[in-house]
């Protein structure tokens, strides 16, 4: 049975074997008292000495073996290496936190992320693969003529991936700084190391390679936890199969912890207290004024008084902290209401679909879900970065396959995730809901000082109710270990899944923005005659540059994973579907046509991203444009719009134009080839 | 007709077909999540069951049945490329 594996796979298989032991020794070395921190050092610098290592082995200077992984990579393999390419941090550990804070609404990630692939693997998988050049601008280049389209596609595939990247970074620095305890910024800088050996020695080849030993620890470290989690709770170590009894059990504690006396008066101390901040923000300035001379009276006293001097530090401290003018006020005191009305809502019960007071309310609900559903889908399809990875199969069928197995990898997480979230919300509603604040578990403390968990006993009980609790949805997946007393090995595990995804991710983003760089821009449009030699040099130095800026604008902590990789979606989505799939589909789209839908797309796709998200950018120093969303649709699906207003442009203007003869020629090499291929 | 126009026709056929049905489970389907929801198998409502688990491996059925008649579909007009 052994002999019959290819030598690919039983170097994987020998691969996965070291791991598992790797892991056993750790756990062995726990039992004897290895120090925590040791331990997620040892996970950080074997991982990362794995990848280097196979990026090392794999570096080479070819073009084709950089850019597409010498079109070599076996249907399995490339699958599996989308996998880890596809599954970012937000994916690792962003997926499992939402589905747990909003339940059903969370499954709108599950569809969207995984029904994208039956548009990939119908509309554009083979295609790409037929036509079999290195970029996506190197296809509408080619199927629509001319350099303009190429400049707008490296744009569009530029915007989207950089806002992908900071998120991956960002989600880098997440976790080295709660594992290993380096300062986030430096954990941002450490992760890009791991990066760039890969990606810059080897390009896609080791990119690839490297992506394939990700995706086996990434998938090990996401079950494993859920899997004890799973054996505990209900005796069957299957967790996608036995959820369903939890998920009910769930429902139970929650009828039972939703209506306590101490739970609602907690919701109506929120309430009183967002009163209170729309009221103050109503009468700025005069309330902030008042604030400030009260303040000043209080210290007056106590200063008058024999009080303590530590007392009067601390609301000297306050008084220090006052806004400092009315704006500043208005943002802060906004921030905070819009914090306490959260808190103050009623909860969601975790099965329920399209929650709501009102019939209304429901309605918003489910536009919004099946609007997310479709930016998601839409947005997976037009990916630069998992597209160009159906380039790298040696041929159009593979291809096809190679868009199953990536699904079916990818499921694994996929399936796995909700059951993670039911047993994580199992473990809270048991074991931390209803119990003295005292007596809490150390993880808490531990992230609540990197700011992920907040605790704050507004009725002053001395027990935490469950509104008085806020987890940011990043933590569950990398506390789940801790919530549920594991020996810290599985922490150290899963911190190194989390890398791995983050990292691969962040691999294939920088690779596809530097060859669209110095293949589409440099190499295709200024210098054609440059050699393949310096075609690469201008590479690598792109990629120095590229991951320096992203982890520049990462360790400014920009915003939450999850709203980031969907503005990058919905980016994506808008700039590239229409243009690809008219493209291969319709004989008479032109060039003005493409042009025109991919400029429409993406600009209103971002112009109403801005206009629902951000009131004001003070770098350019205007103000007030927030408007209300369209149809209540949130800025996460703006690409609703930009799709549609793509498909609707290029179709108009298409028609208007003349066609490109060539297109025709073109169209039958790519949807019909006799014979093989170069 | 040549054969290549032939072959477009019936993958092109094969490809919206599948596409529609995509999007009755993806769309139509989840619309009516909270009515489903009523309905209880293996203690999840069926509703939260189809979009965590079901339509997943939908997904995966269809692109199992696309590679399964585009490949036959190759071979009949000789456009296997390996």
């Amino acid at each position: 049975m052994f002999a019959s594996l290819s030598r690919l796979q039983r170097y994987y298989l020998y691969y996965t074997g070291t791991f598992l032991a790797f892991i056993g020794a750790l756990a062995v070395l726990e039992q004897h008292g290895m120090p925590p921190r040791w331990i997620g050092y040892a996970f950080l610098f074997f991982t990362i000495s794995m990848y280097a290592l196979i990026g090392i082995v794999c570096r080479t200077s070819d073009v084709s073996e950089y850019y597409v992984a010498g079109r070599r990579v076996p249907a399995f393999f490339n699958g599996m290496a989308t996998g880890a390419d596809w599954m970012s941090a937000a994916s690792f550990i962003g997926l499992a936190g939402t589905l747990y804070l909003s339940g059903f609404q969370g499954l709108a990630y599950v569809i969207g992320w995984t029904g994208g692939f039956v548009l990939v693997a119908l509309l554009l998988a083979p295609y790409l693969r037929r036509f079999g050049q290195y970029t996506i601008p190197d296809f509408l280049g080619a199927r629509y003529g001319g350099n303009a389209i190429r400049l707008v596609a490296v744009g569009a595939v530029i915007l989207a991936s950089f806002v992908y990247v900071v998120a991956q970074i960002y989600g880098v620095g997440v976790i080295t700084s709660r594992f290993v305890s380096l300062q986030f910024e430096i954990g941002v800088f450490v992760g890009l190391a791991g990066i760039l050996v890969c990606s810059f020695l080897g390009g896609m080849r080791a990119v690839t390679w490297t992506q394939v030993a990700q995706y086996l620890i990434l998938i090990v470290a996401y079950i494993t936890p859920v899997a004890i989690l799973s054996y505990n709770q209900t005796g069957n170590p299957v967790p996608q199969l036995v959820y369903g009894r939890v998920l009910q059990q769930v429902s139970l504690l929650e009828d039972d912890l939703f209506q306590r006396p101490a739970e609602l008066e907690v919701r109506q101390l929120f309430h009183e207290r967002a009163d209170l901040y729309a009221q103050k923000i109503m009468q700025l300035p005069q309330s902030l004024n008042f604030e400030r001379e009260n303040l000043a009276k209080q210290i007056n006293q106590l200063k008058a008084s024999d009080a303590q001097m530590k007392d009067i530090v601390a609301l000297e401290r306050q008084y220090r902290d006052l806004p400092r003018d009315p704006e500043q006020a208005r943002a802060r005191w906004e921030e905070a209401m819009f914090l306490a009305v959260e808190r103050s809502k009623p909860p969601i019960h975790h099965a329920e679909a399209f929650p709501g007071e009102t019939v209304e309310e429901q309605d918003i609900m489910r536009i919004n879900f099946l609007a997310l559903i479709f930016c998601l889908t839409i947005g997976t399809a037009a990916l630069p970065h998992v597209l160009t990875r159906y380039y790298t199969t040696p041929t159009v069928r593979q291809a096809r396959e190679s868009v199953f197995w990536s699904l079916l990898f990818i499921l694994l997480l996929y399936i796995t995730a909700p059951a993670y979230a039911v047993f994580a919300k199992f473990e809270v509603l048991t074991h931390l809901a209803e119990i003295p604040i005292a007596k809490l578990p150390g993880w808490v403390a531990a992230w609540a000082k990197l700011g992920l968990v907040s605790i704050e006993d507004i009725n002053a009980d001395g027990i935490l109710q469950l509104a008085e609790l806020s987890l940011n949805p990043d933590v569950i997946v990398l506390a789940t270990p801790e919530i549920a007393g594991m020996p810290y090995v599985v922490s150290g595990l899963v911190a190194a899944g989390g890398l791995a995804a983050a990292l691969s991710t962040a691999d294939g983003l920088l690779l596809t923005i530097t060859t669209s760089l110095s293949h589409d821009v440099y190499y295709r449009i200024f210098r054609p005659e440059a050699s393949t030699h310096f075609r690469l040099v201008i590479s690598k130095s792109m990629l120095l540059v590229v991951a320096i800026l992203a982890a520049t604008v990462a360790a400014q902590k920009p915003g939450t994973i999850l709203s980031m990789v969907s503005w990058a979606f919905s980016i994506a989505g808008s700039a590239f579907f229409p243009a690809l799939v008219l493209g291969i589909f319709w004989e008479k789209a032109t060039r003005a046509g493409a042009l025109a839908g991919m400029v429409v797309g993406v600009l209103l796709s971002i112009y109403y991203i801005i206009r629902v998200e951000f009131d004001s950018i003070p770098l350019l120093g205007i103000s007030g444009f927030n408007m209300e969303p369209w149809f209540h649709i949130q800025s996460t699906s703006s690409g609703l719009f930009g799709v549609v207003a793509g498909f609707c442009t290029i179709i108009v203007v298409s028609l208007m134009t003349k066609p490109d003869p060539r297109a025709a020629s073109f169209l039958k090499t790519i949807r019909y080839r006799n014979g093989t291929e170069s | 007709m040549p054969a290549a126009d032939i072959h477009w026709q019936k993958s092109r056929r094969l490809t919206f077909i599948l596409l529609l049905f995509w999007g009755l489970v993806t769309f139509g389907l989840t619309w009516f999540s909270r009515s489903i929801n009523e309905v209880i198998i293996l203690g999840f409502p069926l509703g939260f069951y189809m979009a965590a688990q079901g339509a997943l491996v939908i997904y995966l059925l269809i692109i199992w049945w696309y590679n399964r008649q585009m490949k036959k579909l190759d071979i009949e007009y000789g456009v296997e490329d390996d």
